[in-house]
């Protein structure tokens, strides 16, 4: 097939162009906040946040308030419970971690099959960018400001938060807004990439890129315009396929970044596997 | 003028209810290096943590040059120089980020470098001999290279009051060497420095105080008064393997 071809067909059906568009914004937002993820050691907590957000949308869509709002609370909700059964128990992290994302996303499975709503299960689940409504396409875009903004204005302070919390204190940083803020931006990020390629995946999205560009430099900036450049990447060319293979499009976008951290792991210059075996 | 400058009143610290510190109290003048002796758990940690307002004391006061830790924070008062095993040695920054995090205390929100914090990076990497290797990554220094690579933060930080937890593991002589006699420059400017150690030998080298601890402070003041083999014995009691060495040492001192 005609290379141009390939590219220029989709873009005759306006709900192609939208969602390519929505897809690389989600994609960009979701690399620049996985760099932090990913040198701070959240995967687990982006993991546990993108689930526990789930009863929050559901009840946002009863209430017919911005998803957004529902996510926030809920997301923020989960890490609250999770800092406090942590403290009261003898149970350790991990497992407190996996018992109460579970819990809210279980919760939010018996809010969706009980009550009577538009809400269809799949596409909170595996998202579904093709039909987004333009609703949600505002809502994204909000989303990105805010969170592109956000970490423009606390860039430093936040890589001084994930690299060295201690001395970020002692010079009267305050680390516990900085962590909120982090845990704020985890849980608006999971709604929109909920929507691109649903909660199960929205994790890849948040760990992923950053892992990539890690394994390519040594540089924090570096590592943070390669992670964006890989997302964006990612959903453009996984939107692409999932349209001539009819597939599942967030199911292609987060097989293509895992594609590319594959080869990152492989081939990168000085991390990569064969650059280390060389070494040895 | 010799004033107070840490001022440690009867304070406890507990974990979870379990007291890791009881009733310490302690006062150091300016201009001062002084040592903080004790086993593996005595507190050590803790006595510095409190001081940097890390863990809040269950009872008692700290103050440094007479103010309170919220405000020693804001005014860049205290600088810290954590132990190796505290840093993650493969994040992305390298000498000269790190070194500049010493300055955020006096930049503005989106702490943008002046050419002043410029200058005083680049003198405090200097002083350690660490301004060629400002560009590595962190992970690629030696150890005695990461351990100058804080202490110049802490210098870059102009901090009169240093804590220093266990500075000494695992460098190497030309390390441990310089930082001794950077330290005891700085006590001729008027410094307060607290070092936390196990190297009992270097001690009496360089350290005009010392603070003796086990769950307590059991003593401080001059070391020539208070680094005894009596009050070593308290503070290693028990432990046959410290306390032999300490013996060793200290006649081989006397010598």
């Amino acid at each position: 097939m005609d290379i141009i071809q390939w590219f220029v067909a989709p873009l005759q059906y306006e709900f192609m162009v939208k969602a390519i568009l929505v897809s690389a914004l989600v994609g960009v937002v979701c690399s620049a906040l996985s760099c932090y993820m990913t040198l701070k050691g959240w995967a687990l907590m982006g993991d546990a946040v993108s689930h526990a957000v789930m009863p929050g949308v559901v009840i946002a869509y009863i209430l017919n308030i911005p998803l957004a709002i529902g996510a926030f609370v809920f997301g923020v909700g989960s890490v609250i419970a999770i800092g406090f059964v942590k403290a009261k128990t003898r149970i350790k992290e991990d497992t407190v971690i996996g018992l109460v994302f579970t819990g809210f996303f279980a919760l939010g499975l018996v809010l969706i099959s009980k009550v009577k709503s538009e809400i269809d299960l799949t596409h909170i689940l595996f998202g579904n960018v093709l039909g987004i409504s333009n609703d949600d396409i505002l809502q994204t875009v909000i989303i990105s400001v805010i969170t592109l903004a956000t970490l423009a204005v606390l860039r430093k302070d936040l890589i001084l938060f994930c690299f060295d919390s201690t001395h970020a204190r002692s010079i009267g940083l305050n680390t516990t807004f900085l962590y909120y803020v982090l845990l704020s931006l985890l849980s608006l990020t999971a709604v929109a990439g909920l929507q691109t390629v649903g909660i199960i995946l929205v994790v890849a999205m948040l760990v992923t890129p950053g892992a990539t560009a890690y394994l390519l430099s040594d540089n924090f900036d570096h590592i943070t315009l390669i992670a964006m450049a890989s997302g964006v990447f990612s959903s453009v060319i996984g939107t692409y396929i999932s349209y001539h293979i009819d597939g599942s499009t967030g199911g292609c976008i987060v097989v293509v970044q895992t594609l590319l951290f594959i080869i990152a792991m492989i081939f990168a210059p000085k991390h990569g596997l064969l650059a280390r075996s060389t070494k040895n | 003028m010799n004033e107070i400058s840490i001022d440690i009143e009867d304070v406890t610290v507990a974990y979870h209810g379990k007291v890791a510190l009881e009733s310490a109290s302690l006062q150091l003048k300016t201009g001062t290096i002084c040592g903080l002796i004790g086993m593996n758990g005595a507190g050590k940690s803790t006595l510095l943590k409190a001081i940097m307002g890390f863990v809040k004391p269950t009872k008692g006061r700290i103050l440094i040059n007479k103010l309170p830790i919220r405000q020693v924070q804001k005014n860049n008062l205290v600088a810290y120089v954590p132990q190796s095993e505290e840093v993650d040695w493969n994040f992305p920054v390298s000498v000269h980020d790190v070194v500049m995090m010493g300055r955020y205390g006096y930049m503005n929100l989106l702490r943008i470098p002046k050419f002043h914090d410029k200058n005083i990076v680049q003198e405090s990497l200097e002083r350690v001999e660490m301004w060629q290797m400002q560009d590595r990554q962190i992970g690629e220094l030696s150890g005695g290279q990461k351990k100058r690579t804080f202490f110049a933060r802490a210098l870059a930080q102009e901090s009169t009051v240093l804590l220093l937890d266990e500075p000494f593991a695992g460098v190497d002589i030309k390390t441990e060497k310089m930082m001794i006699n950077l330290l005891m420059e700085l006590r001729q400017k008027g410094y307060t420095i607290l070092i936390s150690t196990h190297d009992l030998a270097s001690i009496k080298t360089f350290c005009d105080q010392v603070v003796l601890i086990n769950r307590t402070i059991l003593a401080y003041g001059n070391t020539a008064d208070v680094f005894t083999e009596e009050n070593l014995s308290r503070t290693f009691g028990g432990s046959i393997g410290d306390l032999s060495l300490a013996k060793n040492l200290l006649t081989q001192e006397d010598r």
